[in-house]
C-alpha cells in the first residue's frame, strides 16, 4: 500500500532528486505506519497541493499557505518556542530494523563508485567553489580572516537545497559551516541522517529536515549566510517560484550558489541521451531536458530577486577519468555564484543577525 | 496544541534514541575511534605519521600508530655501525626536513656520497655519476636505525599529538569494501581488531606494514610478486686506508651486483647480492675469508669477455672523437681490510608490486605496495615520496572537506604514484635481468650502452634528476 499518489511520487522525485529504487521502498517501509497518520495525510496533501500549484502558478498562494501548516521552525537554529511547530522528522519510535533499511540505503548513495558517482566526484569542484567563494566574501565584508585551515567556514550558516543523502552538506558541514539540508523525501532524509550519525563530529553541524524551499521561506527568510542548491534547479517545476525562495532564505551580502544543466542541444544529447542511455551516469528519465534553464533565464530571475552574479562557470564531466574540471563554455553545465545586494533591508521583520 | 507538543517530546526522544542506538552500533564492543590508523611504525609509516602530525590541517585529527616492536625509548647513537643502511636522495632529504628529522640525522650521523661508479665483472665498461661541482652530495648513505630514531623523535615532539601503540598489532582487519566470508560487515569504517582484543575503527586505514603486508591481504589488493632467488649479504667493512670516503662503488658480477656505501673516513657498508648458497656459505667461513672473498669479488678478472672488451675500446674512441672529454675518469675501488664483528647478515630479495594501492578507506604505502631490488638504492626513497604524496592528498581532501578515506582523494594518489613507481620498478627489473647473465652478445651490448651512457654528460645529468626526485 502507498500513500504517495502517483504524482505526488513523481513530484518527490523530482524535487528530491532522487533515484527510483527509493520510491517504491517508501510505499512497503514502515515508516509512513509508525508516523502519526494524520500528520502524515496532512502533509501529503499539502505536497500533492504544492506539486500542484507549481504546475498551475495560479493556486500558488495557496499551496504556500497550505504548506506552511507544517512549519519547520523547531529545528535547531531556533529555540523551540513556537507551540504551534511540528517537526516534519518527527519520528515517534525507532526500530533496529528500520535503521538497518536507512544504513543499507546509504550505502547506495554513498557508494562513491555506484549511482552517484557523478555527484560524489562533482565534490571536488563544487565544495573548493562554495569555500573560496564564502571564504574571500567573509574578507571582504571585514570578516574575521584569521580561520583554521581545516574549517575555513567556522560560523557560516547555509541551507542545503535537494540535500538527498547528504553528499554535499557533509563536506561543507565539515568545513565548519552549519549546514540545514532540505529535502522533500522523508527517505533522504533518513537516509542522510543515518549515515551522518557515523561521524559525530559532523552530525554536530548539521541538521535534515523534510521540506520544501518554501516552508522554509515562512520562518527562517534572510537568515543564512549562503543558499546552495546544487543540481536541484532542473528538477522543479517552477523555476522562478522555487529560485525566488532560494533568495527569500539568503541574508543580505548573502550568496547564493547553483548547478545545473543548460538547455542547448549539446546538454540534450550528452546530458540526456548521453548520460542517461549510453554512458548510464544517472539512472534513465533523471532529467526532463524541458526544465533545464540557460543561464541567461536564471541570471535574469536572480536579478529579479535582487541579486547580482558574481561567477559562472560551465562545468565539464569527463567519463573516462570520473573527474570534473571547470571550462569556459557553459553550453552542458554549468555552476553560477551570485550575491544578495547588501543596502536593502530583509524582506522579514527579522533583525537578529548571528554576529561574525 | 497539545498534540503537538507531545509530538515534539516524541520527536526528540526519537532522535535522541536514533543517535543512541546509532552511536551505539558504530561503538559496540568498546570500540576506539581514529581518523587514520597507520599499521606499521618502520620507516615509511612513522614518517607517514609524522608528517601528517606536523600538518596543521590534521590538527583536529586523531592519528593512531600501530607498531609491533616493543618501545625502545629515546634513540641513543650506538658506537658501532649497524649493518643495515639505506641510501637516501635530495628529496627524501627535503620531506624529512619538513618535520626535522633530516636536522636530527645530521647531527646524529651521515655520510655523503659526491660519487658513484658502477662497473661490469664482464667488460672494461663503466659509469660514474657526480655532481658537477661536488658541492651538492648525490645521495646520503645512512643507518636506518638512525633514520628511525630521528623519526620517533621528532613524533615525540609533534605538535599534533599521534597516539603511538608499541607492541599493538592487528589481528584483523574489517574493510567495508571487502565481502568477507559469511558475514557482510555493514559498517561504514575500517574495524581494526588488535591482537589485546581491542576494537579500532577508522576513517583511514593505511598500510605500512611492509612486503608481507596484512593489510594488503586483508584489503584482498592483488599483487604481483617474484623472488630474485637472491640474497643480499651486509656487512660493515673496514678499509685500508682513512681517505675522503665519499664514493659509492657498484660492481656488476654474473651472480648479482656487490656495493660499498660509504658510512665514515674509514667505514662502509657492504650490499652484496648473490645466490642463496653463497651466501650461506659467505655468513658461515671465518672473518678473514670473508674478507678475501669481497676483495676478490670487487678485483678479479675471471669474468672478463675479450670480445665485449675489444667492442667497447673502439666506441669509446669513437664516442671520444664526438664528445670529447665526456666519459668520467675510472677510479680504483678501496681495499678490504676487515669485517665488523658479527656484522654479516642476509635476507632474501623479492620484487612485490601491489596493483592497486588503494581502495576505500584504505591505502598502502612504502613496501606493502611495492618492494623492489636494492641495485639502486631506490626501494625506501620511492616509499618516502609516497608519504609526501600522500600527505598532500590527504590535506587537499581535509580543504574540500571530503571524507578522508574518499576513493577520489586516495585515487589520485594511486596514480600519481604508480606513474613515477611503475617505471622505476620495470628499469631496476631489467637492469638486474641484464647483469645477471655473462652471454657474451648481452655483456657486448650492455657494456657499449654503458659506455656511452657515460659519455653523454645531458643523459646522465637526466638519470641524476630522475633518481633524486
Amino acid at each position: 500500500m502507498s500513500y504517495l499518489c502517483r504524482s505526488c511520487r513523481e513530484a518527490a522525485v523530482r524535487l528530491s532528486w532522487k533515484f527510483p529504487v527509493c520510491v517504491p521502498g517508501v510505499s512497503q517501509s514502515k515508516v509512513l505506519l509508525n508516523r502519526s497518520e494524520c500528520g502524515q495525510r496532512r502533509r501529503l496533501h499539502n505536497l500533492r497541493a504544492c506539486h500542484r500549484s507549481q504546475g498551475s502558478g495560479n493556486d500558488r498562494t495557496q499551496a504556500l499557505s497550505l504548506t506552511r501548516g507544517i512549519s519547520v521552525s523547531s529545528f535547531a537554529l531556533r529555540s523551540a518556542s513556537d507551540q504551534s511547530a511540528q517537526r516534519p522528522i518527527a519520528q515517534t519510535t525507532i526500530d533496529e530494523e528500520e535503521v538497518n533499511k536507512f544504513s543499507e540505503l546509504a550505502e547506495l548513495w554513498w557508494d562513491e563508485a555506484g549511482e552517484f558517482e557523478a555527484l560524489h566526484s562533482m565534490n571536488e569542484i563544487r565544495v573548493p567553489f562554495i569555500r573560496d567563494a564564502l571564504v574571500s566574501q567573509r574578507i571582504q565584508q571585514g570578516g574575521n580572516a584569521d580561520f583554521k585551515a581545516a574549517a575555513p567556514l567556522a560560523g557560516l550558516q547555509i541551507v542545503d537545497v535537494g540535500s538527498g543523502g547528504g553528499i554535499l552538506s557533509e563536506p561543507l558541514a565539515r568545513l565548519g559551516a552549519f549546514v540545514i539540508g532540505v529535502d522533500a523525501s522523508e527517505e533522504n532524509i533518513k537516509i542522510a541522517q543515518a549515515h551522518v550519525m557515523h561521524e559525530p563530529k559532523v552530525a554536530r553541524n548539521v541538521k535534515y529536515i523534510q521540506a520544501t524551499v518554501e516552508d522554509l521561506v515562512a520562518t527562517e527568510a534572510g537568515k543564512f549566510d549562503a543558499v546552495v542548491a546544487s543540481e536541484v534547479v532542473e528538477h522543479v517545476a517552477d523555476v522562478a517560484t522555487f529560485v525566488g525562495a532560494c533568495c527569500q532564505l539568503v541574508k543580505p551580502g548573502g550568496s547564493i550558489f547553483m548547478t545545473t544543466l543548460n538547455k542547448t542541444y549539446l546538454s540534450y544529447v550528452l546530458g540526456v541521451v548521453g548520460a542517461e542511455n549510453f554512458l548510464r551516469l544517472v539512472s534513465p528519465g533523471t532529467h526532463d531536458w524541458n526544465k533545464f534553464i540557460s543561464p541567461q533565464d536564471l541570471q535574469y530571475i536572480l536579478d529579479q530577486n535582487n541579486f547580482s552574479t558574481r561567477l559562472l562557470h560551465g562545468m565539464m564531466y569527463n567519463p573516462f577519468t570520473k573527474r570534473w574540471s571547470w571550462m569556459t563554455n557553459t553550453s552542458i553545465n554549468y555552476a553560477i555564484h551570485a550575491v544578495r545586494a547588501s543596502d536593502v533591508p530583509p524582506d522579514t521583520s527579522t533583525s537578529t543577525q548571528p554576529d561574525h | 496544541m497539545a498534540l503537538s507538543v507531545f509530538l515534539r517530546r516524541c520527536c526528540v526522544r526519537g532522535e535522541q534514541e536514533l543517535r543512541r542506538h546509532l552511536c551505539s552500533a558504530a561503538t559496540a564492543r568498546d570500540s576506539d575511534n581514529a581518523d587514520i590508523v597507520i599499521a606499521g611504525g618502520g620507516m615509511v609509516g612513522a614518517s607517514m605519521a609524522c608528517s601528517l602530525a606536523y600538518n596543521d590541517c590534521f590538527a583536529d585529527k586523531r592519528i593512531v600508530l600501530l607498531e609491533s616492536a616493543p618501545d625502545k625509548g629515546d634513540f641513543k647513537l650506538p658506537e658501532r655501525y649497524s649493518n643495515r643502511t639505506c641510501a637516501l636522495n635530495p628529496s627524501t632529504a627535503t620531506l624529512l626536513s619538513t618535520f626535522g628529522a633530516w636536522q636530527e640525522i645530521e647531527q646524529m650521523r651521515c655520510q655523503p656520497v659526491r660519487r658513484m661508479q658502477v662497473w661490469d665483472s664482464c667488460s672494461d665498461s663503466m659509469i660514474a655519476f657526480s655532481q658537477e661541482d661536488m658541492t651538492e652530495p648525490l645521495a646520503h648513505i645512512v643507518e636506518n636505525d638512525v633514520i628511525l630514531g630521528a623519526i620517533m623523535r621528532c613524533l615525540r615532539k609533534a605538535p599534533n599529538k599521534v597516539d603511538v601503540r608499541f607492541q599493538a598489532s592487528a589481528k584483523a582487519y574489517h574493510i567495508p569494501s571487502v565481502a568477507e566470508d559469511g558475514e557482510s560487515t555493514k559498517h561504514p569504517f575500517v574495524r581494526v581488531e588488535l591482537q589485546d582484543g581491542q576494537l579500532l575503527d577508522t576513517k583511514l586505514l593505511i598500510g605500512a606494514d611492509g612486503a608481507q603486508s596484512g593489510v594488503r591481504s586483508a584489503a584482498k589488493l592483488h599483487s604481483l610478486s617474484w623472488s630474485y632467488r637472491q640474497s643480499a649479504v651486509v656487512a660493515t667493512l673496514k678499509l685500508a686506508d682513512a681517505t675522503d670516503n665519499t664514493v659509492a662503488w657498484q660492481r656488476f658480477l654474473p651472480t648479482g651486483p656487490i656495493a660499498f656505501l660509504p658510512l665514515s673516513d674509514e667505514f662502509s657498508s657492504l650490499v652484496w647480492t648473490t645466490t642463496p648458497d653463497e651466501a650461506k656459505h659467505l655468513l658461515q667461513i671465518p672473518e678473514e675469508s670473508f674478507v678475501d672473498a669481497v676483495n676478490d669479488a670487487v678485483w678479479h678478472d675471471r669474468d672478463k669477455n675479450e670480445f665485449a672488451d675489444k667492442a667497447i675500446d673502439a666506441v669509446t674512441t669513437f664516442l671520444q672523437n664526438i664528445v670529447p672529454g665526456g666519459t668520467a675518469i675510472r677510479q680504483l675501488p678501496p681495499t678490504v681490510i676487515g669485517v665488523e664483528e658479527k656484522s654479516r647478515a642476509s635476507f632474501p630479495l623479492q620484487l612485490v608490486h601491489a596493483s592497486h594501492y588503494v581502495r576505500p578507506r584504505v591505502a598502502l604505502i612504502g613496501d606493502a605496495a611495492h618492494r623492489l631490488h636494492p641495485l639502486a638504492g631506490q626501494g625506501v626513497n620511492l616509499g618516502f615520496g609516497d608519504v609526501e604524496c600522500l600527505t598532500q592528498v590527504l590535506e587537499q581532501a581535509v580543504f574540500s572537506g571530503s571524507d578522508l578515506g574518499s576513493l577520489n582523494h586516495l585515487l589520485t594518489y594511486e596514480t600519481e604514484r604508480q606513474r613515477h613507481n611503475l617505471p622505476v620498478l620495470a628499469t631496476i627489473d631489467g637492469l638486474q635481468r641484464l647483469y645477471s647473465t655473462d652471454f657474451t652478445p648481452v655483456v657486448m651490448l650492455r657494456s657499449i650502452g654503458l659506455s656511452t651512457v657515460n659519455s653523454l654528460t645531458m643523459l646522465k645529468k637526466f638519470i641524476i634528476q630522475r633518481a633524486s626526485a
